[in-house]
C-alpha cells in the first residue's frame, strides 16, 4: 500500500510544461529524495502531490486521510504578523505547552518556545518548522529545500535528525534537494528529475546512471569519487557511510 | 436610551470596531490595505445605484463591494500586476459612483455623508443593521481564525494540512464587503480602509501573537471611535476623520511606546 503515488502526471504552469509523464509513489517508512536542476519542476511535484496545484494529466493518488507534514522552503512570515514558536506549533490545530516542548526536544530545540519566529536563526527556524510538521504526527514528511540558507555543517546536522526521526517514528519522508552528497547518504531511493523523471533507484544506482551524470556533470563526478572513497574504507564514522553502501 | 442620537453614533462606532479589529489584522497581515481602499470606492457606486433603483443603501453597496472584492480575488489569482489592477479599479469605481451620483436629483444625495459618513444622523435601523453585519463578520472570524491564520502564512503549508486558501480568501472577501456597507455610514468610503489599518498597526508594536493583535487593535478601535465622536462633539469636527484621527493618535504613541521598548 503506497502512501503517495503519481501515475502519469502532467502539469502545465503558465503555458509551460513543467512536469511531463510523471510516474512515482512512495511507500510507508520509505526516505525518497528528488534530485534535479533549477527549474526542473522538483517543487511543482511535491505541490502536485499535496493538491496545491491543478494537473493537466494523469492522476495523484492519496492514502485516505494520509497525514502529511509539510515544510516550504520559506515562510516568508509578515514583519506585521507577531509570532512566537509555540503558538506557530499549534497552528492550525492548538497544542499544549506540554506537546510544545516535546516536539521541540524532538528537534533539539529546548528552549525556545516564548522566542518570536522572526528572531530565530535560520537554522532554528528550519527545526521549529519541522517541529510543526511533526504535530500532526504524519505518515509522511515533505520538505521543499528545507535547508536553504543553512551552511554545510547545519545542512548535515539538519538531515541526519530527519534522518533518525523518520527511523523513530517509522514516517515516510519526501524531500526535494539540491545538496546532493548530504542527501544521497540519507536516501533509500532518489528520483532524479528533469520535466520527467530521468533515472530512480538506489543512491548507488542513480549515481551511476548515465542520466545522472548527463544531468549534473561535475558534481556528479565528485559525488561518485566521494562514495567511491567510502565505499572501500572501514576506518570512517559510521554515520557517514551511505545508506545504500552500508546494506552490502 | 437608543433614542438619543450620541448613544446611536457611540454603539454604532463600537460594533464597527468590534468587526474591524480582527479582519484589519488580516488586511495588514496580507498586505490588503489597498484592496481594503478598492473594495470601499466602490461603496459610493453601490450608492448610487441604490438610490437609483430604490433599493436599501446596505444591500446596493454589499453587493457592489462584494462583487468589486471578487472581482480583485480574481484578478490576483491570476497574478495580475497587483498594484496597477488595484490603482484603476478603485480610483475607477470611486470616480464612476461619483459621476452616477450626479445623475441624481440632488435633493435625494448628501454626497459628503457617503463619502466622510455621518454616523450622527445613524437611525435605530442603521444600528440593527450595522450590528448584525458586526456580528456576522466576527462569527466569521472566529469560526476561521485557525485556517485563515494558517493560509496566511504560508498557502502550500495550508494545503497539506487540508485547509483551502482560496476558500479562506473567500470569506475574508466577504467579510471585507460585508465590512465596508456596514462602515459607509460610520466613517464614509474614503476611510474605512483607514479604520481597518490603523489600530491594526498601532496594536502591532505591543503584543507577541496574532490573537493579542487582534484583541489590541479592536479595543483601540472601540477607544479611537469613542474619542472621536467626543472630539467631534467637543470641537465641532466631521465625526468619521476624527475618529480616524484619534486612531491615528494611538498609533503614534504605540510606535513611540515600541521603539522604546525594544532599546531598553
Amino acid at each position: 500500500m503506497q502512501l503517495l503515488e503519481a501515475r502519469g502526471l502532467s502539469v502545465r504552469l503558465g503555458g509551460r510544461r513543467v512536469l511531463h509523464k510523471i510516474d512515482m509513489s512512495i511507500a510507508p517508512g520509505e526516505i525518497v529524495t528528488v534530485i534535479g536542476p533549477n527549474g526542473s519542476g522538483k517543487s511543482t511535484l511535491l505541490r502536485a502531490l499535496i493538491g496545491a496545484v491543478s494537473i493537466e494529466d494523469g492522476t495523484v493518488f492519496r492514502k485516505r486521510h494520509l497525514r502529511i507534514g509539510y515544510v516550504p522552503q520559506r515562510l516568508g512570515l509578515e514583519k506585521a504578523m507577531p509570532m512566537t514558536v509555540r503558538r506557530f506549533l499549534g497552528l492550525p490545530k492548538r497544542l499544549s505547552a506540554a506537546a510544545c516542548e516535546e516536539l521541540l526536544a524532538r528537534v533539539e530545540g529546548q528552549g525556545l518556545a516564548d522566542r518570536q519566529m522572526s528572531q530565530l536563526s535560520g537554522g532554528q527556524f528550519q527545526r521549529v518548522l519541522l517541529a510543526r510538521a511533526l504535530a500532526s504526527e504524519p505518515e509522511i514528511l515533505i520538505l521543499d529545500e528545507a535547508t536553504q540558507g543553512l551552511d554545510q555543517p547545519a545542512v548535515a546536522a539538519f538531515y541526519q535528525l530527519i534522518e533518525r526521526l523518520a527511523r523513530d517514528l517509522n514516517c515516510a519522508v519526501l524531500m526535494v534537494s539540491h545538496e546532493l552528497h548530504v542527501v544521497m547518504r540519507a536516501s533509500d531511493r532518489v528520483i532524479c528529475l528533469n520535466g520527467h523523471v530521468c533515472c530512480q533507484g538506489a543512491p548507488t544506482v542513480v549515481s551511476a546512471a548515465p542520466e545522472y551524470r548527463a544531468l549534473f556533470g561535475d558534481s556528479a563526478a565528485t559525488l561518485a569519487l566521494y562514495q567511491h572513497q567510502h565505499d572501500h574504507s572501514h576506518e570512517d564514522d559510521r554515520s557517514r557511510v551511505p545508506v545504500g553502501a552500508a546494506e552490502h | 436610551m437608543l433614542d438619543d442620537f450620541l448613544v446611536r453614533a457611540g454603539l454604532a462606532g463600537l460594533g464597527l470596531a468590534l468587526a474591524a479589529g480582527p479582519l484589519g489584522c488580516f488586511v495588514v497581515w496580507r498586505r490588503m490595505a489597498f484592496f481594503g481602499d478598492a473594495t470601499a470606492h466602490a461603496g459610493i457606486l453601490g450608492v448610487a445605484l441604490s438610490l437609483a433603483f430604490s433599493i436599501s443603501i446596505f444591500l446596493g453597496v454589499l453587493g457592489v463591494a462584494l462583487l468589486m472584492a471578487l472581482l480583485l480575488s480574481v484578478l490576483v489569482a491570476r497574478g495580475h500586476v497587483m498594484d496597477t489592477t488595484l490603482g484603476v479599479l478603485s480610483h475607477g469605481a470611486l470616480a464612476l459612483g461619483l459621476v452616477a451620483v450626479s445623475f441624481l436629483p440632488t435633493v435625494r444625495v448628501d454626497l459628503a455623508s457617503f463619502l466622510f459618513g455621518d454616523v450622527l444622523a445613524v437611525s435605530k435601523m442603521d444600528l440593527a443593521v450595522i450590528w448584525a453585519g458586526a456580528v456576522l463578520v466576527m462569527a466569521l472570524m472566529y469560526w476561521r481564525w485557525s485556517s485563515m491564520l494558517t493560509a496566511t502564512l504560508n498557502p502550500d503549508l495550508a494545503m497539506a494540512g487540508g485547509i483551502d486558501p482560496k476558500r479562506e480568501q473567500f470569506v475574508l472577501t466577504v467579510a471585507m464587503a460585508v465590512i465596508v456597507a456596514v462602515a459607509i455610514k460610520v466613517v464614509g468610503a474614503l476611510l474605512i480602509a483607514a479604520l481597518l489599518i490603523i489600530p491594526a498597526a498601532a496594536a502591532r508594536p505591543l503584543v507577541r501573537t496574532p490573537e493579542w493583535m487582534a484583541l489590541v487593535a479592536t479595543l483601540i478601535g472601540g477607544l479611537s471611535t469613542l474619542a472621536g465622536l467626543g472630539l467631534s462633539l467637543k470641537v465641532d469636527t466631521p465625526t468619521g476623520p476624527s475618529m480616524v484621527v484619534a486612531a491615528l493618535a494611538v498609533f503614534t504613541l504605540s510606535t513611540v511606546l515600541g521603539r522604546q521598548g525594544r532599546d531598553s
